[in-house]
């Protein structure tokens, strides 16, 4: 796990100053009410498991992701109130529960069996497992939590991994969490029980931001929209009266980049969550596209079109001169760092089609990596930085990925046309966006790197151009 | 767009309104619509005033629209007819001005699709532009594959969405 109260202090003292040097916001608003930035989760115990618990490898995702796991509801000290559940927290244990078989199930990992289907433990069962309870039902694995509230209105929270086989604890933690936040407790919970059994890194604790649609085809209106990685405390940003698309969260979930028509042409703005007030990326009248964050937060790349002839250029998340990275003729647009930040694959139609290239983060080296017949458009570089996933346009439009070297392509969807790719914070799961062939209507997707697990991410209203942020701090 | 009243005395006479001008959009402009009432005056005859869209199009006999191949943004011999007439437009009313939109199919990528748009606005400027139009009375703006007319998935409907629309400025 990842020392979160040191990650958010950081967080704090890289305070955004863009917003202060920035001119005032453009009078034209399309900006709903600020959204609450969430509060701190802090991890109080950091109990480490003794490795030989796992009694397989990870070789073959299909062997763990078979595991029986059951999620009995977390239990409570005493049933006290609580804002985070109107009946108090023995029904919010219960609620902390399926937020966790869902995370697991939804995404096809383990088969979890979940609280609504499980006898409930008491307090005193959570760290002494009734053991004959859970194996007469078959389970592999068992999670047990607890809820409780505590005397300054916060909730601890705790979530405990047991190995039925051994009838030995594989891995605890608990955290504090302000009521607003305690599904964030629920998805660390998750995140505890699927990295220590598949060996991967976290992503349930994390956001997505995405491009809420709706009305007819000619007619669409696109808002700028934020959700939890499971659809949960959904928000508009915007309120639709300009047309908002391709968002993406800044690191430290602290801001928004995005392009709006707010002006009347497509212009990259940065908005500050917290203050509710959004900057030009860049002080130009020519049009901008395609924003993209530096994996540390430092640098900003836009796409901007001067004379019709599209580049890419770089520009510190804080302001100042942009940069310009790339000067072919024709569309370079895009881009995503790799991980350390020394590379950065991008699109561009320079050798007469849409394919993807690389190049230094210095804009030096540039050379393309797609020949694999057809376009390749969109490259997002995974944070694990050993996979490219991109939109390969063969006739039909699908997701893939490649090694950073262009090779070992494989097409992991089939829709008519699915793009736009992004990466869950492990590296594990791809996001993209479906339309559907005649209505134009639009959906938000997922798919593992295996191409078995695909579903379709609820959302309130129609969807396009997902951007899934890093652990949140 | 179908009425062909237009008479050289009602542009001479209604010319003044071409100063008239608005801050921009707040929103994606609505689709042109055309615009048939003269404003006053009994002793005008009907038909579309100078300065506005309708006046424009009937002009230029629906030629403010100008099409692409597939990926493609050059200037064919039917767009340089087109442009031609536009550009006998805008030299006969040095006061007006226009944007280009620039338009893609649904079958590209959305980012890729605002660079195009933005790149066929651009070629279909620089062409009235080589024909004497000043630059600076061409705005151009990409709306890429987020405002298509037609709205089928098939070839003939992605053919009228890759395009060029000249708007009138009012």
């Amino acid at each position: 796990m990842k020392p979160i109260l040191a990650l958010f202090t950081l967080a704090l003292a890289a305070a955004p100053a863009a917003a202060q040097d920035a001119p005032p916001t453009p009078s034209a608003s399309d900006l709903g009410t600020p959204v609450p930035t969430g509060g701190q989760v802090e991890t109080i115990e950091h109990a480490e498991a003794e490795e030989g618990g796992l009694t397989f490898t990870v070789t073959d995702e299909s062997e763990w992701q078979d595991l029986g796991i059951a999620i009995p509801g977390f239990a409570t000290d005493r049933d006290a109130p609580t804002p985070a559940n109107a009946s108090g927290t023995a029904a919010l244990g219960r609620e902390l529960a399926r937020v966790v078989y869902n995370d697991l199930k939804n995404n096809g990992l383990f088969r979890p069996v979940g609280p609504d289907a499980l006898p409930q433990p008491t307090f005193t069962q959570i760290t002494a497992p009734n053991w004959p309870t859970w194996s007469s039902r078959g389970a592999e694995m068992l999670v047990h939590g607890y809820v409780r509230a505590r005397g300054d209105g916060k909730l601890v929270v705790g979530c405990y991994l047991y190995d039925m086989a051994l009838k030995s604890e594989l891995v605890r933690e608990g955290w504090v969490v302000p009521p607003a936040d305690w599904r964030r407790a629920a998805h660390k919970c998750a995140d505890l029980v699927y990295s220590r059994l598949s060996g991967e890194d976290p992503f349930f604790d994390s956001r997505i931001a995405y491009i809420a649609e709706t009305g007819p085809k000619d007619n669409r209106v696109k808002r700028l929209a934020i959700m939890d990685s499971d659809g949960a405390n959904h928000r508009f940003i915007t309120t639709g009266r300009s047309t908002a698309l391709t968002p993406r969260y800044s690191p430290d979930y602290r801001r928004l980049l995005y392009l709006s028509y707010v002006d009347g042409n497509p212009r990259i703005y940065v908005y500050d969550i917290g203050s509710g007030r959004q900057t030009l990326v860049t002080e130009n009248s020519n049009p901008t596209f395609a924003p993209r964050w530096s994996p540390d937060g430092r640098w900003i790349l836009y796409s901007m079109a001067v004379g019709g002839n599209t580049d890419i250029y770089r520009v510190s998340s804080e302001g100042g001169p942009s940069v310009r990275l790339t000067n072919a003729p024709g569309i370079d647009i895009g881009g995503s760092y790799s991980p350390d930040g020394s590379k950065i694959v991008f699109e561009s139609d320079r050798s007469g089609s849409q394919q993807v290239y690389v190049m230094n983060a210095d804009g030096s080296n540039q050379r393309r990596l797609t020949f694999f017949g057809g376009r390749a458009a969109t490259p997002e570089w995974s944070p694990r930085g050993d996979q490219i996933a991109f939109t390969r346009i063969a006739g039909d439009f699908n997701i893939a990925v490649m090694s950073p070297e262009g090779r070992n392509l494989r097409t992991l969807t089939n829709g008519w046309q699915d793009e736009a790719p992004t990466w869950s914070p492990n590296g594990r799961i791809i996001q993209f966006f479906r339309t559907e062939r005649g209505s134009g209507r639009t959906s938000l997707w997922q798919v593992d790197l295996t191409g078995r697990n695909e579903r379709r991410l609820p959302t309130p209203v129609d969807a396009s151009d997902p951007a899934w942020g890093p652990i949140l701090p | 767009m179908k009425l062909r009243f237009a008479t050289v005395a009602l542009l001479a006479g209604t010319a003044a309104l071409a100063a008239c001008k608005k801050e921009p959009p707040e929103s994606l402009p609505p689709e042109p619509a055309p615009t048939t009432s003269a404003p006053t005056g009994p002793t005008q005859p009907a038909g579309p005033v100078l300065g506005t869209q309708a006046h424009f199009e009937n002009a230029v006999n629906g030629q403010n629209v100008i099409y692409f191949d597939t990926d493609r943004y050059n200037i064919d011999s039917a767009d340089m007819a087109a442009l031609q007439t536009q550009a006998q437009y805008l030299a006969q009313h040095p006061n007006i001005s226009i944007t280009i939109e620039g338009h893609a199919d649904e079958r590209g990528t959305r980012e890729y699709n605002l660079a195009l748009g933005e790149r066929r606005a651009n070629a279909a400027k620089n062409y009235l532009v080589s024909l004497g139009v000043a630059a600076s009375r061409i705005r151009t703006v990409s709306y890429g594959k987020e405002r298509p007319v037609a709205l089928g998935s098939n070839e003939a409907a992605w053919a009228q969405n890759r395009r060029a629309v000249s708007v009138v400025v009012n």
